[in-house]
């Protein structure tokens, strides 16, 4: 197989998976009641198995670890800190017994849920090594990618991407923030643009940069163009499907795969090389996607 | 005189420096200034026009949080000239992010505006079960509950906490708000919340306006 970067390089569009939360919440539901989503990776990895074959069979290239929420600053919420090599170390594993090595594994890094200092009690060196304490296990367990995601804060997120340079100069890096729209353009909840993203990700090493989550794909599709103005680097988006609504206590998103896929046709148009889901995605948005990607 | 201190008390909500707000607020009240009025027509002023800034794009989470810091300060400094008797509340407000939700970003910057805006507030923090919220309003005399869910999957504590207060026979007892990033005026509607609040702006107005009635 070749390797992640030199498909990117070739130009070739890989397709990413898709949500993976509602999957815990329907087989380890009550695992999961009121703790870290993380835990699964210990008791009961078999279900991390089962989600990343319903993906990979879905067509999926990337298939992305449950390790979201496995740094040791987000897990002390949950006073589960000591875990996090165990926890980190497990979900990587679970993946590869699925994957072998016929796609690739993408392994999450997502935010602290800390804030830095002078708003909240981190400083930038304790950051740095929590990211550098699940990066570590991360790289060291063989993952063929980070995607560091979901990110708000640039600082944060730059943090992060040291740490994973630290620890690796070729490993490839995916950075993606979570913008919202507002009359003036898309920006994080703690205001940062596209261009400053595009900027800093890039100075520090990122190898692809893009969004996540979000506010359903058209917007992405906006984003894409956005971050095309610039940045040289080649783009990953990975779009949840709306905005959720609750019915009968189940949430409900509205975007489905018909339509996420005709939008991803728009994604490729705009330069993006890496196509997946977040929240409210399914094996079909994937597969619908794999159908689109197929067919350019 | 009191004019141009009003506006100087904004300015410093608006720029988030605390220690200047600090200092005008000790300024004013040495100058014979009321209290109350430096607080409502200067600070007051300037954390609202912040709150509107925010929805409107225009700051972010780190200005609205120094701003909220700011108004915090100098509203303990103005209170404390107040004799205990005489802090006249516009309501008490029961806040908490819902059970098994552990974001209280959002929702601490919801209490302090309330705050700055004369409501008495009580916070209970994050990952507050439905029955915990109606035991505390009833201790605490509350008018509304506010309650905040960030994930889908709690936004359900929302709907067991109307389901709660009707069960207990207090659901015209209390007002109940609810907000977070999931959560719609559509929801609101569905589970008998009596309002949605989509930022704490628009949170503060609302209150104001079921208290009145």
């Amino acid at each position: 197989m070749k390797t992640f970067l030199e498909r990117i390089k070739n130009g070739d569009v890989l397709v990413g998976d898709g949500a993976m939360g509602s999957f815990l919440m329907d087989m380890a539901g009550d695992l999961i009641k009121g703790t870290s989503p993380e835990v699964v990776n210990l008791s009961k990895p078999e279900v991390l198995e089962q989600v990343a074959k319903m993906y990979f069979d879905a067509g999926a290239d990337l298939i992305q670890t449950n390790t979201f929420g496995g740094s040791p600053l987000k897990l002390a919420d949950y006073k589960m800190e000591d875990k996090t090599e165990e926890i980190n170390r497990a979900a990587v594993q679970a993946v590869r017994k699925v994957t072998g090595n016929k796609a690739y594994i993408s392994a999450s890094v997502g935010p602290s849920g800390k804030m830095l200092k002078p708003l909240g009690p981190v400083s930038e060196v304790q950051m740095f090594d929590n990211f550098y304490r699940q990066i570590k296990v991360l790289v060291e367990e063989g993952v063929d990618i980070l995607c560091i995601e979901t990110m708000t804060d640039i600082k944060e997120a730059v943090l992060a991407l040291k740490a994973a340079r630290d620890i690796s100069k070729t490993i490839p890096v995916m950075s993606t923030m979570t913008y919202n729209p507002s009359p003036r353009g898309f920006f994080t909840i703690m205001g940062v643009n596209v261009e400053k993203a595009a900027r800093e990700l890039a100075e520090f090493g990122a190898n692809l940069v893009g969004s996540n989550c979000g506010n359903g794909i058209e917007n992405m599709v906006l984003i894409a163009r956005e971050y095309k103005k610039y940045s040289k680097l080649p783009l990953i988006i990975q779009a949840n499907a709306g905005l959720p609504e609750l019915q009968d206590d189940k949430p409900v998103y509205p975007e489905n795969p018909e339509f996420m896929a005709g939008q991803a046709f728009e994604l490729i148009d705009a330069g993006v090389q890496v196509v997946g889901g977040c929240c409210g995605t399914t094996p079909e948005h994937i597969r619908a996607f794999r159908r689109t990607v197929d067919n350019m | 005189m009191s004019e141009k201190i009003f506006a100087a008390a904004a300015e410093a909500i608006e720029q988030g420096d605390a220690d200047r707000a600090a200092q005008i607020a000790e300024q004013g009240l040495s100058q014979g200034i009321n209290g109350m009025e430096l607080l409502t027509k200067g600070f007051v002023a300037g954390i609202n026009k912040v709150g509107d800034l925010f929805g409107e794009g225009r700051l972010f989470l780190p200005e609205l949080m120094m701003s909220a810091t700011a108004m915090q300060k100098v509203t303990d400094i103005i209170n404390a000239t107040f004799p205990a008797g005489k802090r006249e509340a516009r309501g008490r407000v029961l806040l908490g992010t819902v059970e098994g939700d552990l974001h209280d970003i959002g929702k601490t910057i919801v209490a302090a505006l309330f705050k700055a805006n004369g409501f008495e507030v009580k916070d209970l923090g994050r990952d507050v079960p439905a029955k915990r919220f109606i035991e505390e309003a009833e201790a605490f005399g509350a008018h509304i509950i506010g309650s905040s869910a960030l994930l889908t999957t709690t936004m359900v504590v929302q709907k067991e906490l109307e389901q709660e207060l009707k069960k207990a026979g207090l659901k015209d007892k209390y007002k109940t708000m609810v907000g977070g990033a999931p959560v719609t005026q559509r929801w609101a509607g569905r589970i008998g919340a009596d309002a949605y609040a989509e930022d704490a702006g628009e949170g503060v107005r609302k209150a104001m306006e079921m208290i009145k009635k």
